[in-house]
């Protein structure tokens, strides 16, 4: 640990690294392979984050588990959704499509540390492919939203919930959810790279509650007034949480209107629209970062 | 190609009104160590961002290691290194972790970037702490870490900002240390600095800064020249010694400059040219004539100094006043 430790710094001859592949940008197709590697090394680095860090997870999952405990034994029995509907079979999806929602500020808090702490200009400088900081971005929040969602399960069908849908249409139902998941990730980004400071990613919480909260999450929107109602109905999270109870099997207690029963439709259609939205501002967001 | 491993001409850039950058022109030429000095706010860190192709310039151009910053960003990042104000090290990695991400977005892929992190990592005194979390180490080893990562191809270029702002005197030295010991192996430096000590002691040639715009450039002789070099000064015990320690320190004042001399304060003074030299000379003189002394030391020309010789005005955010280096 000495300063004289120091003085031995390699130049020139075979120990210096050489400069990766041709000094291009290379062929498409190396430029893919760079791309998905350089995607590959951001994720693995996600990952390492997750396995150093497993109170993060507690904390991801401490809302919808508690939420879970509360809806199913403090209020269920006050929960009156329909004629006959069970409260935990309708309000377990919800907290499904609730998990996936908050999410995004996840992914806003930590694009929003990497940012302050210099991380992401340390990536900026290295000849890697621009696009792995947002892309592995992107593949880490699938990888953490399926094992929040798996985790979720589990206490689900431990307090008795249980999918009548069949395999296939359950796994569709995960794959909506996880899309879901996908498109808030830009919007994720989008406003981690928008905001000034780490402090104001956690204040963005004031904007997770009221998008994931007025929704069919907890409550049938026809319950709601009038207008709330309509923003509820109309709400992507609520398109989520409807199509995966209609492929679980379970009541949906939804009131007739069209996107309602068109909710596995708009489960796929809202995603798509808001990473055509989203995905193209994140890396403008990021591109301008130069500026 | 020329002899110039980074070259601006007229960068601009602005941040609303207000010009952060104001038509810089900056030539570093290749294998030597570069100062850029200016007061906070003079510019440095925006100049430093645009030549390692972290912001575009509003106008003016830029050829890092004889590629340019805006056109061929690419080019330009596989031939440099970069080391931020701050230290930008993943504190949740532990140092070989950081190495060989680092490494392998590099593209040295996984073996080779597990060497070059295992070599660094020794080079910078970080193998004993190799296994730790980043977010354990102290100020000097993150500063050590980040450096080690900007060198993982050891670069044609490296830029430091503010390498030891913040650092306690044994981690300074052990950065000064690692960049002069780069500097011996044919890399370029170009570092930023508020210190006029720090640039003095690494640097070959200063570029100093001010308002977005250079002012002066040259060797760091050159540069204390233009604003006088060391002065000594000597506190008497007793007035009446006055004329006989004037005659001492005329002996070693530059240029044969007569010392001035104030008898309320009982002081002698002059510009000197070895500082260190006219010091243990004025010392044992005074001593061996047994005059008392209350205080002997060097006076070296602050960055102020510099700046007030340069410019007119007062460095922002640096203290008037003098600095002393060497006391006995
Ligand atoms: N992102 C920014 N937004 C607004 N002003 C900025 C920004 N970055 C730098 N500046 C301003 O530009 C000037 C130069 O800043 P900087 O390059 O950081 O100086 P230095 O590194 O020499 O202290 C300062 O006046 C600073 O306030
Ligand atoms: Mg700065």
């Amino acid at each position: 640990m000495s300063a004289g430790t120091v003085l031995h710094i390699p130049h020139g001859g075979g120990r210096r690294p050489e400069h990766a592949g041709p000094d291009g940008d290379g062929t498409p197709a190396r430029r893919l392979y760079w791309a998905l590697a350089d995607c590959w090394t951001i994720v693995r680095r996600d990952l390492t984050h997750t396995v150093k860090q497993p109170v993060n997870i507690v904390w991801q999952l401490g809302f919808p588990v508690v939420s879970v405990l509360l809806f199913v034994y403090v209020l269920g029995s006050a929960m009156v959704v329909g004629d006959g509907v069970d409260y935990t079979t309708f309000a377990m999806p919800g907290i499904f499509a609730m998990t996936v929602s908050f999410g995004f500020m996840n992914t806003a808090m930590i694009v929003a540390i990497d940012r302050e702490r210099g991380v992401t200009d340390r990536f900026r400088s290295l000849p890697m492919a621009p696009s792995a900081v947002v892309s592995g971005r992107g593949v880490s929040d699938m990888i953490s939203a399926g094992l929040d969602l798996a985790a979720l399960a589990a206490i689900a069908l431990t307090v008795g919930w249980r999918s009548s849908g069949g395999l296939p249409a359950t796994l569709a139902a995960f794959g909506l959810l996880l899309l879901l998941r996908f498109a808030l990730t830009w919007i994720g980004v989008f406003l981690g790279l928008l905001v000034p400071n780490q402090e104001m990613a956690g204040g963005l919480y004031a904007l997770a509650f009221p998008f994931a909260m007025i929704s069919s999450v907890f409550t049938p929107p026809s319950k709601m007034p009038d207008w709330l109602g309509a923003v509820a109905r109309w709400n992507p999270v609520s398109s989520t949480a409807n199509a995966v109870r209609e492929l679980f099997g379970n009541p949906a207690a939804t009131g007739g209107s069209w996107v309602e029963a068109h909710a596995v439709l708009m489960a796929v259609v809202w995603p798509v629209v808001l990473t055509a939205v989203f995905l193209p501002l994140a890396v403008r967001r990021f591109q301008r970062l130069s500026r | 190609m020329t002899g110039n491993a980074v070259l601006a001409e007229g960068l601009t850039k602005r941040y609303g009104e207000k010009p952060a950058l104001d038509g810089l022109d900056l030539a570093v030429r290749r294998g030597a160590v570069h100062g850029l000095l200016g007061p906070n706010g003079a510019g440095k860190t925006t100049a430093v961002r645009i030549l390692a192709t972290l912001l575009r310039p509003d106008g003016g151009r830029a050829a890092v290691a004889g590629r340019d910053v805006v056109r061929e960003p690419v080019r330009v990042r596989r031939r440099i290194g970069w080391t931020g104000q701050y230290a930008a090290v993943d504190g949740i990695l532990t140092g070989r972790q950081n190495l060989e991400m680092f490494g392998r977005l590099f593209h040295l892929g996984a073996r080779r970037a597990r060497d070059r992190a295992t070599e660094l990592l020794e080079q910078f005194g970080l193998g004993d702490a190799a296994g730790r979390q980043a977010r354990t180490y102290s100020g000097g080893m993150r500063r050590r870490l980040d450096l080690a990562a900007g060198l993982i191809l050891a670069p044609d270029v490296l830029f430091l900002d503010e390498p030891t702002t913040g650092l306690d005197p044994r981690s300074r030295n052990e950065v000064w240390e690692a960049v002069r010991s780069l500097a011996a192996t044919g890399t370029t430096v170009l570092l930023t600095t508020q210190y006029l000590d720090e640039a003095d002691r690494l640097a070959d040639r200063i570029t100093v800064i001010d308002r977005g715009r250079s002012i002066a450039d040259g060797t760091p002789a050159e540069l204390k020249r233009q604003v006088g070099g060391d002065g000594i000064h000597v506190v008497l015990r007793s007035a009446a010694d006055l004329p006989r320690a004037a005659g001492a320190v005329a002996r070693v004042a530059a240029d044969g400059v007569p010392p001035t001399q104030d008898e309320a304060e009982r002081r002698v003074g002059a510009p000197v040219t070895d500082g260190v030299a006219a010091l243990a000379e004025v010392a044992r003189i005074l001593h061996d004539a047994g005059i008392g002394v209350e205080d002997i030391g060097l006076r070296r020309p602050t960055l102020d100094e510099v700046f007030l010789r340069l410019t007119g005005h007062h460095a922002a955010g640096t203290e008037a006043g003098e600095e002393e280096v060497a006391a006995v």
